[in-house]
């Protein structure tokens, strides 16, 4: 799960890792308001939307008095900004960050993430801030430096100390980074974060070590006890269909294309949607309806699939496991009826209780074309969806 | 032979009163899985389809010998549940359960440094010895026995795999579910080591998925040290960059993980990668007989 920079930044906050003073801004007016509560020469107004190259897109502008806060305040709220993260479509700014401007020195990189290699959670740091990891890791990988972290102790200071005298932070300022990236870690930790990105990380002209971006990941198999987080959940960033898959426990993913697509187990999903590729169709979506799958459950699938108006035919492919056959023709049966399904709808079914789920379908009465096999069914949807 | 489980092993259910962890052991019990208790804590003294349950690992080991664990034990509780058994001094700990927490897979690993333990999983369907051992939740019917081993990251995916196996006629030795994870018990290779060693396989279908570089590491060690054809198939080449697709472990992050590039390294290591997941079984066979094994292979009509 994803949160806003300003929601990022109290989390940190909390932990003692610094951040520039700020308030979150819903109107032009509002932000003005913080502003001035700021009081600071210098404010600086940030679009919060999940995605990151804002300052390129025109997300980010300096305001050096009162009047210049309304002016770009009015700019960027409710503008659609169009990053590399975002995609072509864009999102639209619904709220503003509005921050104490800072005098910058120089910038850094500072991130935490899990390491699959050691399977452990890993320190990163650069002084290459202000552009993308990814990017310094292609171009001067001997500027990033890392220190794994033992669970059992946690991050120690002499790790946040090498770390800190690897990308030369000055002498005098030291103490404080090592400060910083000691709270970033227990925040990490303690908040179950998949990932904790500040960059960048930047020392200033009056001697501060600040976060002056924060970008923090949550692991969704941990909210169950993470109640603070879940509160930080902004639903206007996500895809309504995807929201409504979550809500039933269904693992959807919307794509561009106009074959709906319904699967249990997230490796076969992702085949299915490959093997409709391979013959030149197109997947509208990902979505893995689970293990013990009930028959409400693939009814709501099925709905989800149904609220993308490009779908122009269902592809239902599915192995039983810990799914059965009959419980997916069942839900199958159920949602066909229940939404007067007019499009090309093509099943396939293997596993525990096939023989079971193919007699529920045939004897539904209704138009569903049974496939043999996953090659023969993807072939038999991407012809009937471009008759 | 075969590898990680066999006729012999005898396995206790964690979680065995819950609504998962019951059918699946009625399913394992009449596949012919020896299975030898339970643990449920409260419930010990109990007993469910005849099977003895025991509040602890512990208690179960002392009093059945059990050498195996299965885990359905819900995600909140599944790390306590592993490192049990790991005290408890089984050797092999097979997780199924689905969404636990990674930092608490980080400190179940560190855990496990020490102990003679093998975890398998989590988010895994476990691990079938065809005909003699069935533990996990696969359909116990498609597989064959045979001298094919199967190593993969997903489940039904596996299944496929199999199926397609076992309907040409070429059985499974084991099939080996190492689970969708970023953090996991038992890696690649790991198995493939096993595989390597175990003189009923004869052949391995490797089965991978976007994300991480275990594939790609995988590919290295078996052209530096496997004896026998190995065959692979990589899911999600279609996925889209910085979408999870299901799986944690499943996402394209900064240009890393992609199938492109798992599939490159598996063919310049000597792996043949099947171009589509309907081909797998074809793809497998076509080695087989580059390799003059086919024969041997075919176990059945």
């Amino acid at each position: 799960m994803n949160i806003h920079e300003y929601q990022g930044k109290e989390v940190l906050r909390s932990y003692g890792v610094a951040v520039p003073n700020g308030k979150v801004a819903y109107s032009v007016d509002e932000a003005v308001e913080a502003a001035e509560s700021l009081s600071t020469d210098v404010t600086v107004v940030k679009a919060q939307i999940h995605a990151g190259g804002r300052g390129k897109a025109g997300g980010v502008k300096v305001a050096k008095n009162l009047d210049e806060v309304r002016t770009y305040a009015d700019e960027i709220l409710g503008k659609t900004l169009v990053t590399h993260q975002t995609g072509p479509e864009g999102k639209e700014v619904k709220r503003l960050l509005i921050e104490e401007g800072c005098d910058i020195k120089s910038e850094y990189y500072v991130g935490v993430v899990v390491d699959r290699d050691t399977s452990r959670i890993t320190m990163m740091a650069s002084e290459e801030g202000g552009t993308e990891i990814e990017e310094v890791a292609e171009k001067t990988p001997e500027k990033i430096f890392k220190e794994v972290i033992d669970p059992v102790v946690g991050l120690m200071p002499y790790q946040a100390r090498r770390l800190a005298f690897n990308i030369n932070i000055p002498k005098e300022l030291v103490r404080d980074a090592v400060k910083f990236m000691m709270g970033l870690y227990k925040a990490f930790e303690e908040k179950d974060c998949s990932i904790a990105e500040i960059n960048p990380l930047v020392t200033t002209g009056d001697g501060k070590v600040m976060a002056l971006d924060a970008k923090l990941n949550f692991d969704s198999n941990a909210l169950y006890r993470q109640k603070d987080i879940i509160e930080l959940r902004d639903l206007d960033e996500e895809d309504e269909k995807e929201i409504e898959a979550s809500k039933h426990d269904l693992s959807y993913i919307a794509l561009d294309g106009n074959i709906g697509c319904m699967v249990n187990g997230a490796g076969l999903a992702m085949a299915t949607m490959d093997i409709i590729k391979h013959y030149n169709g197109d997947p509208a979506n990902f979505l893995d309806v689970g293990g013990g799958a009930t028959k409400e459950k693939v009814t709501e699938a099925f709905k989800i699939i149904l609220s993308d108006k490009s779908v122009k035919g269902i592809y239902v492919n599915i192995f039983g496991g810990i799914m059965k056959c009959d419980i997916i023709a069942e839900g199958v049966v159920a949602a066909t009826k229940e939404m007067g399904l007019e499009l090309p709808l093509v099943v396939r079914l293997e596993g525990t209780n096939v023989e079971l789920g193919k007699q529920i379908l045939e004897d539904s009465g209704l138009n569903i074309t049974a496939a043999d096999s996953m090659a023969d069914g993807a072939q038999k949807i991407v012809s009937l969806v471009k008759q | 032979m075969s590898i990680l489980i066999n006729k012999d092993t005898k396995l206790i259910v964690q979680g065995i009163t819950g609504a998962t962890g019951l059918f699946h052991t009625k399913q394992a019990v009449e596949y012919g899985t020896n299975v030898v208790g339970g643990v449920t804590p409260g419930k010990g003294g109990t007993e469910v389809e005849g099977i003895p349950v025991f509040d602890t690992v512990t208690d179960a080991v002392e009093q059945t010998g059990a050498n195996a664990s299965v885990v359905y034990v819900p995600p909140a509780f599944a790390a306590d549940a592993i490192m049990e058994a790991a005290d408890a001094g089984i050797e092999l700990v097979i997780t199924i359960t689905e969404g636990i927490p990674v930092t608490d897979m980080i400190k179940v690993k560190r855990y496990l440094e020490d102990k003679e333990t093998r975890l398998i999983g989590p988010n895994c369907p476990g691990v079938i010895t065809p005909d003699e051992c069935k533990i996990g939740i696969m359909p116990g019917y498609i597989h064959k026995k045979g001298h094919v081993g199967v190593v993969s990251r997903s489940g039904t995916l596996t299944y496929e795999a199999v199926h397609q196996l076992s309907t040409e006629g070429i059985g499974q030795s084991t099939a080996v579910g190492i689970g969708g994870d970023p953090v996991n018990g038992t890696d690649f290779i790991d198995v493939l080591k096993q595989f390597n060693e175990d003189d009923d396989t004869y052949a391995v279908i490797m089965i991978g998925e976007i994300g991480g570089t275990a594939e790609e590491e995988a590919a290295e060690w078996i052209k530096a040290n496997m004896t026998k054809p190995v065959v692979g198939f990589i899911g999600g080449q279609t996925a889209p960059p910085g979408k999870r697709m299901g799986h944690a472990g499943a996402i394209i992050s900064g240009g890393k993980g992609t199938a492109a590039e798992k599939i490159k390294t598996l063919e310049s290591c000597g792996v043949k990668v099947a171009q589509t997941p309907a081909v797998m079984g074809e793809t497998l066979i076509s080695t087989l007989k580059d390799n003059d094994i086919f024969e041997k292979c075919v176990t059945h009509k």
